[in-house]
């Protein structure tokens, strides 16, 4: 089997892996901010909610590849692998692209500390893991900037479900703390 | 091996006694209480996945502690 690099099967597939990194990214926020909140209930026991959100962030890692991988591949526009971690290195809408790559590295580097979290100690690891609320907001403004199908309505739907249930955890987790 | 709570460390996520309910149970403030330090061989495993899984690193699970022959150095390690 052989990769078609010039037909619209990449183009295909660097959408719908982009689409699935939103869901997948926003589920790890989502279970990282209950982490914080310590939600737990009788059904629910609190190593689930964090066994969820490292088994998330890592299935964010397996899908950026094949989003980055795809688009690097797909020969319709010249994106280099440079340019999925730096920001400007090409040309192509590098404003949006470069939203990515920032949300991309930001991304590596609170999944290699927290893999570290060991050996870095616990208060460094977690101001590191702040970057999380700012990785998030950059990934999705880099999703409805550059994303072809940023204006179908189902996407803008599951966009706003995104950004709806980030801020509505949020909210919990912060008056979950002051209650605490 | 031998469980090690840092108390100032701790603050009570409960995890560990959900991991590890053989030997952790929580205070009323849902603080860890070890039934005992030392951890038989066969719950290693589930120690060290306790262990990692504390949000605040708190609970230690020091490997170089081998019960029996090794108890003095592990007296020695405890300091």
């Amino acid at each position: 089997m052989s990769i078609d690099l010039h037909g619209p099967g990449l183009w295909y597939a660097t959408r719908a892996t982009g689409l699935v990194s939103m869901l997948l990214l926003t589920g790890s926020v989502l279970f990282g901010l209950l982490v914080a909140g310590r939600f737990s209930s009788a059904r629910w026991p609190r190593f689930l909610t964090q066994g969820m959100h490292r088994s998330i962030s890592l299935m964010v890692l397996a899908f950026l590849a094949l989003h980055i991988g795809t688009t690097v591949l797909d020969s319709y526009t010249s994106i280099s692998l440079a340019a999925a971690f730096v920001p400007f290195a090409s040309s192509y809408k590098a404003g949006w692209l470069s939203l990515g790559a920032v949300a991309l590295d930001l991304i590596i580097a609170l999944v290699v500390t927290s893999l570290l979290r060991g050996r870095l100690g616990y208060r460094a690891w977690r101001r590191l893991h702040w970057l999380a609320y700012a990785c998030w907001p950059v990934a999705i403004a880099h999703g409805l900037g550059i994303g072809t199908d940023r204006s179908v309505t189902w996407v803008i739907a599951v966009t706003l479900a995104c950004l709806g249930g980030v801020g509505a955890v949020a909210a919990w987790r912060v008056l979950s703390f002051g209650a605490q | 091996m031998r469980l090690r709570v840092n108390p100032i460390a701790c603050t009570g996520h409960g995890m560990c006694a959900e991991l590890l309910p053989e030997l952790i149970t929580l205070d009323p403030w849902g603080y860890p209480l070890l039934a005992s330090e030392m951890v038989p061989q066969a719950l290693a495993g589930h120690a060290r996945r306790a262990a990692d899984a504390c949000p605040t690193l708190a609970l230690l699970a020091d490997d170089s502690f081998v019960a029996g022959p090794g108890v003095r150095h592990g007296r020695r390690h405890a300091g």
